[in-house]
């Protein structure tokens, strides 16, 4: 039988890593997130499943000891919030240059800089385009429910794996600190060193016996030619997630005249914004990108072929505005309406934006 | 009286010694007269003595030693610059089973890594540290470490290095001595046959203190760097004698309490 519980979007993260066989949480505490180490330290999976999970002394530490687990083919993850998932960029780029597996959660608050603990979702830019250096993308993954970020970190792993590649789960304060019902996940027991062998053993750490050759986790290649190689292989992973992975939702689009785009918390305000603006016969529809990258550029080229406008909603400036503009491509009028600094859009601005920027009047 | 020719002596019944079969039979990337190449030696004679080669996982760092993976018949992981003792952390614990070693230089391990090595050490994490300390960082051309002395010169110190100006070398082996989660913390060196025996004791001892569950075993081996110190490798050793040792004197700083 399924198992409900009312938590927060922060403690089903923790639950659902503990149920979906997670080798080992690395973390350090930052607000809007710490509840994820606070959760896994009351729960002690140490003394159950075996979970490793230690509060490390910096997020630099935390995303270099996920560098480590994830080297020897161990289900890693960590997470923190903004000014923290800055001080991971580093270890991010070593990652997916090294090819290693690992899930990295942004709980994102506002900034740039110190900024503010309330949500945001500045971080979209720093998330889809590579916030570490090099020719890198990471799999981004945008949860809009408590339910979501149960269901994500099981879904995490398994692409991580699936690619040998970091995935990221972009929440906000909001998600990570609102309370709903939960579904958790069944109980997946961790892999046995066996497993893990059968699965990585061409790749991982697990030290090195007489029947193959060592195991080197590295990203260093200084011969240009064979780093062209190693970044082309890279290239060759990204457009196979582009083709395969692209995940996204549709809320009432099928006679859309006009189009909002959300992710996140926004697209769960969105909805309520759809719902008021078809009561005053403005026929709206939403499309959520549930993964960020890669990003859904078809469905939403193709409904820029049903719709007269769209109107991109973000807690920003304006980041995913310009995904949705590249999609587009000029054929329908695309606008944003976003508030930062830690401020939520209400359903009727939102709908009033709409009116505003795009069906005029 | 039979005479003794070369012949004779270079039977195989005749060898005492050889190149242990876990280091690559491949052209090291250090300087002729670089200690790195016998610690790496050392190293990797104690994990054949040892029989742990398959239960063996090592970190190699940023500075010379960053190809260290390529000389070593082990598995091993490469590390951001600093960052080792933090990857090392993730391994011992999720592979308590295994023998896990960093292998850094002082930049790496006394600079931009002090933050990783301080907390390892003091939390008492069951691997081994291997600290090549020369006073420089040799790999990027020879500017200031955090171990260059007083008045040595380097690129980015070029009259010397002014502690007024650039700060005091630091002596982060000591430091971590005092640290509870350290069981052994030695000082060793590679510059001659008897300091090389010594130092291969002393890296078995770590290997066995940790994976006893003692708490993380530091090993400083005290080495030159010839080409950025711009010396010969004979003048080089003589300089570390008369400089090196007595800012950084060789011997066991911390053993644990059984010994």
């Amino acid at each position: 039988m399924k198992e409900l519980r009312l938590m927060k979007g922060n403690e089903a993260l923790a639950e659902a890593a503990i149920r979906a066989g997670a080798d080992g949480y690395f973390g350090y505490p930052i607000t809007p997130q710490s509840e994820i180490l606070e959760y896994l330290m009351a729960e002690k999976p140490y003394e159950t499943t075996g979970m490793v999970v230690l509060q490390a002394e910096s997020e630099v530490a935390a995303i270099n000891m996920v560098y480590g687990g994830a080297s020897c083919g161990k289900k890693c993850w960590t997470s923190s919030s903004s000014p923290g998932i800055s001080l991971k960029q580093e270890g991010i780029s070593y990652m997916a240059g090294s090819e290693l597996p690992g899930i990295i959660v942004n709980v994102v608050r506002g900034g740039p800089g110190l900024g503010t603990i309330q949500p945001s979702q500045a971080d979209y830019f720093q998330a889809t385009k590579g916030g570490g250096h090099g020719d890198y993308r990471l799999l981004v993954l945008a949860p809009a429910s408590v339910q979501e970020m149960a269901d994500f970190i099981p879904l995490g792993f398994d692409l991580a794996f699936k690619y040998r590649n970091p995935v990221m789960i972009l929440t906000d304060g909001v998600i990570g600190q609102m309370m709903e019902k939960v579904e958790l996940p069944e109980f997946t027991p961790r892999w046995t060193e066996e497993e893990i062998i059968k699965m990585s053993g061409d790749w991982a750490t697990t030290g090195k016996t007489p029947d193959r050759e060592r195991n080197i986790i590295s990203s260093l290649i200084l011969d240009s030619a064979k780093q062209e190689k190693h970044v082309k292989k890279l290239g060759l992973k990204y457009t196979a997630m582009e083709a395969d992975e692209v995940r996204y939702e549709k809320f009432q689009c099928d006679d859309a005249e006009y189009l909002f785009v959300a992710f996140g918390s926004t697209a769960r305000i969105c909805q309520k914004s759809v719902d008021i603006a078809r009561a005053r016969g403005i026929k709206v529809g939403l499309l959520r990108p549930i993964t960020l990258y890669p990003f859904p550029t078809i469905p939403i080229h193709e409904l820029s072929n049903q719709v007269k406008g769209m109107l991109v909603v973000e807690m920003n400036l304006g980041q995913m505005v310009e995904d949705v503009r590249l999609a587009v491509n000029g054929k329908v009028q695309v606008e944003h309406f976003g508030r930062c600094g830690g401020m939520i859009p209400n359903p009727d601005e939102i709908v009033k934006n709409l009116v505003s920027k795009i069906i005029g009047g | 009286m039979a005479v003794i020719t070369r012949e004779d002596i270079i039977k195989p019944e005749n060898l005492v010694y050889k190149r242990t079969s876990l280091l690559v039979d491949c052209a090291l990337s250090y300087c002729p007269g670089c200690g790195h190449g016998t610690a790496h030696r050392m190293l990797m004679e104690v994990i054949e003595e040892m029989g742990i080669q398959s239960k063996t996982i090592g970190v190699a760092p940023v500075g010379c030693s960053v190809l260290a993976y390529e000389f070593l018949d082990i598995d091993v992981q490469q590390a951001a610059h600093g960052r080792a003792p933090a990857l090392a952390t993730a391994i011992k614990r999720l592979m308590p089973e295994k023998y896990v070693f960093t292998y850094q230089g002082d930049g790496d391990l006394a600079a931009i890594g002090t933050c990783e090595t301080i907390h390892a050490c003091n939390r008492g994490e069951n691997f081994v540290i291997i600290f090549i300390n020369n006073g420089i960082y040799g790999m990027t051309g020879g500017q200031m470490a955090p171990t260059t002395l007083p008045g040595m010169k380097a690129s980015t110190c070029p009259y010397g290095r002014d502690t007024e100006i650039m700060g005091n070398p630091l002596k982060i082996t000591e430091l971590v001595a005092t640290l509870p989660g350290t069981c052994y913390v030695t000082r060793q060196s590679v510059h001659t046959p008897g300091n090389v025996r010594k130092t291969k004791r002393a890296l078995r001892k770590a290997f066995e203190y940790s994976y006893a569950k003692k708490g993380l075993s530091f090993v400083e081996i005290v080495s030159n760097c010839n080409s950025g110190w711009k010396m010969t490798p004979v003048q080089s050793n003589k300089w570390m004698e008369e400089n090196m040792f007595p800012f950084f004197p060789l011997g066991d700083i911390k053993v644990p309490a059984a010994e």
